[in-house]
């Protein structure tokens, strides 16, 4: 459940939401930062090759690269060897990161990386939305979405703390909303450095690459023992749940900012409509919401914070007394006719005795504009549904049936 | 909450104008957010820029449909870019023109304003640099926000004498706009 944050507007000021981001990682002492630009993720990195220059991230690192499969495999090592490791994609530069997607998560390398989430090609579209994440969402990295700059420059430090935490050590990254976010000016508190380096001890993992100490990451597994490197990354993935909403919490007793751990509400008391989503799409919803209760729609909203791990539990408490629940994605499971968000959702919910109705809209593609009104017309569907059953399980929204 | 719309060409600085406004209101006190009309940054062609203003923290991600001001930093533009779209009846359009506001006959109820805004920038920056005198127009027709905050975020973004010289055409403009109201 949402605490209350009271933001300090003495402290606050109007930057870039790529460079709050920057800025949040300069306060966490990376040793090494590698990333290849490309849009809408670029101004992150040029931001960080100027903290660089100016000599702003002491003991650190910045490994240029050609590609992004390059960047990711440069922290590999630099990640073994006990380094705190820092990248940045998106799109085409993440799904061109997949086979190393598993091969940091697979050797236990805490890497945090922020993804601006863009569309994938073809047809090529460099404009947000999150079909770039999602579709890694099998390879074991903690998948975290921010609604908000202020949300998404305080994740960061919460990343490598989750991370790096022993009983997890699995990579994180941190999503925002391609250009939505990352091109946004807007104020916030950047993260504060003082508070952080009591936040963030520095990253001294158990085991490391060292030639006094020689160790393998990552060697051959047999089916001997395979499958027990892949239990245990499952368990690690279940810790997480815990230490999302641990780590949620301690940043907010240390800074007083609070956006959820796993998940966060809104107006859900009393709701029988859910609305449940992820990143910058929860700030108009909010604005949905106050404008329908005051029209005595009873609505709320769960924000799903955490995608990977999934939150099962902390959905499940949320919507169990609900009368519908309505599902937006921003992706799509080509062949399944649904987003995943919509899918995870059903798939939790099969087996227990929690009996309500989910319907699913896929919306928000390739950057097209998620307005008030489109929000508006989904919770009348909803009331709908209240009244008499599901109709249409999953669909498009805002579709230009002229141009099919 | 009032919403703004910037209409210019690429390269004449409109999402600088709209992130300087943010700034600007922020300073005042305001909650603020500016974003550009993303993946349009090719010189010379038309973009657009927007920026909210409200007294409460701003939540809305949607692009701005309805403005209350329309900011149009280039007069050509109105022969291929419906400027005034959305446009409230209450708002206000301010155009960069020596002609009179009357000249232009666009399809709204809204007030038209005109300010020789490149005129002001050749007299005092010596460029036909037009998004700063803007604002500070913007500043004066509107009452939205104080003059001097504009400048601050501008001396702040361009220090110096570039900083200096915008600063007196953004105050030359807000004074010509506020003795028009």
């Amino acid at each position: 459940m949402a605490r209350e944050t009271k933001m300090d507007k003495q402290k606050m000021v109007v930057v870039e939401g790529s460079y709050a981001v920057a800025n949040a990682v300069r306060v966490c002492k990376p040793n090494v930062i590698s990333a290849y630009p490309i849009t809408p993720q670029t101004h992150i990195v040029e931001e960080l090759s100027k903290f660089m220059a100016d000599g702003e991230i002491p003991n650190c690192e910045y490994i240029n690269v050609e590609s992004e499969f390059s960047a990711l495999s440069a922290l590999v090592g630099s990640s073994a060897v006990g380094a705190r490791s820092y990248s940045a994609t998106t799109s085409q530069g993440l799904e061109l990161m997949h086979e190393v997607l598993f091969n940091v998560a697979g050797m236990r390398l805490p890497i945090v990386m922020t993804v601006a989430n863009r569309a994938v090609s073809a047809p090529i579209n460099i404009w947000n939305d999150h079909q770039d994440s999602i579709s890694q969402r099998d390879t074991g990295w903690i998948q975290l979405y921010a609604e908000n700059i202020q949300e998404v420059s305080d994740m960061t430090a919460q990343a490598f703390k989750i991370s790096e935490d022993r009983d997890v050590m699995m990579p994180c990254m941190t999503c925002m909303d391609g250009f939505i976010l990352s091109h946004v000016y807007e104020p916030l508190v950047l993260l504060e450095q003082e508070i952080t380096d009591e936040f963030l001890p520095p990253f001294r993992p158990e085991r490391i690459l060292d030639s006094k100490n020689p160790l393998t990451f990552g060697a051959f597994a047999d089916p001997n023992i395979y499958t027990e490197f892949r239990y245990q990354q499952e368990r690690a993935m279940q810790n997480a749940l815990k230490k999302i909403e641990d780590t949620a919490n301690e940043f907010y007793d240390m800074y007083g900012r609070h956006f959820g751990g796993l998940i966060d509400e809104y107006r859900t008391e009393d709701a029988d409509i859910i609305i449940m989503a992820m990143g910058s799409i929860i700030g108009t919803i909010k604005d949905v919401i106050d404008r329908l209760r005051e029209r005595n729609v009873k609505v709320g909203l769960l924000k799903v914070r955490a995608f990977r791990p999934f939150p099962a539990e902390a959905i499940m408490n949320v919507i169990r007394d609900v009368k519908v629940v309505v599902v937006l994605d921003k992706n799509i499971s080509l062949g399944m006719n649904a987003g995943a968000l919509f899918i995870e959702t059903k798939s939790v919910l099969y087996n227990t005795d929690i009996d309500v109705p989910v319907i699913g809209y896929m919306m928000g593609q390739g950057g097209r504009d998620v307005p008030m009104s489109t929000i508006e017309k989904i919770i009348s569907d909803a009331e709908e549904v209240m009244r008499s059953g599901i109709k249409i399980e999953s669909q498009f929204t805002d579709l230009k049936e002229e141009l099919v | 909450m009032k919403e703004i719309r910037i209409h210019g060409r690429g390269g004449q600085g409109s999402v600088t104008a709209a992130e300087l406004l943010a700034v600007a209101a922020f300073a005042d006190g305001k909650f603020s957010q500016a974003f550009p009309a993303f993946g349009v940054e090719r010189r010379g062609a038309p973009v657009q820029a927007f920026t909210r203003i409200s007294d409460a923290p701003i939540r809305l991600r949607s692009q701005i449909y309805k403005p209350d001001y329309v900011i149009v930093q280039d007069p050509t533009l109105l022969e291929s870019v419906d400027v005034a779209s959305g446009l409230k009846d209450d708002g206000t359009l301010i155009i960069n023109s020596d002609f009179d506001p009357e000249t232009f006959k666009l399809d709204t109820k809204a007030k038209i304003m005109t300010v020789n805004a490149t005129k002001i920038a050749l007299d005092i920056i010596g460029m036909p640099i037009v998004n700063t005198v803007l604002l500070g127009a913007f500043a004066g027709a509107t009452g939205e926000i104080r003059p001097e905050s504009i400048m601050g975020a501008v001396r702040e973004r361009f220090p110096g004498k570039v900083g200096e010289r915008n600063a007196q055409a953004i105050m030359k403009a807000y004074e010509m706009m506020e003795g028009q109201k």
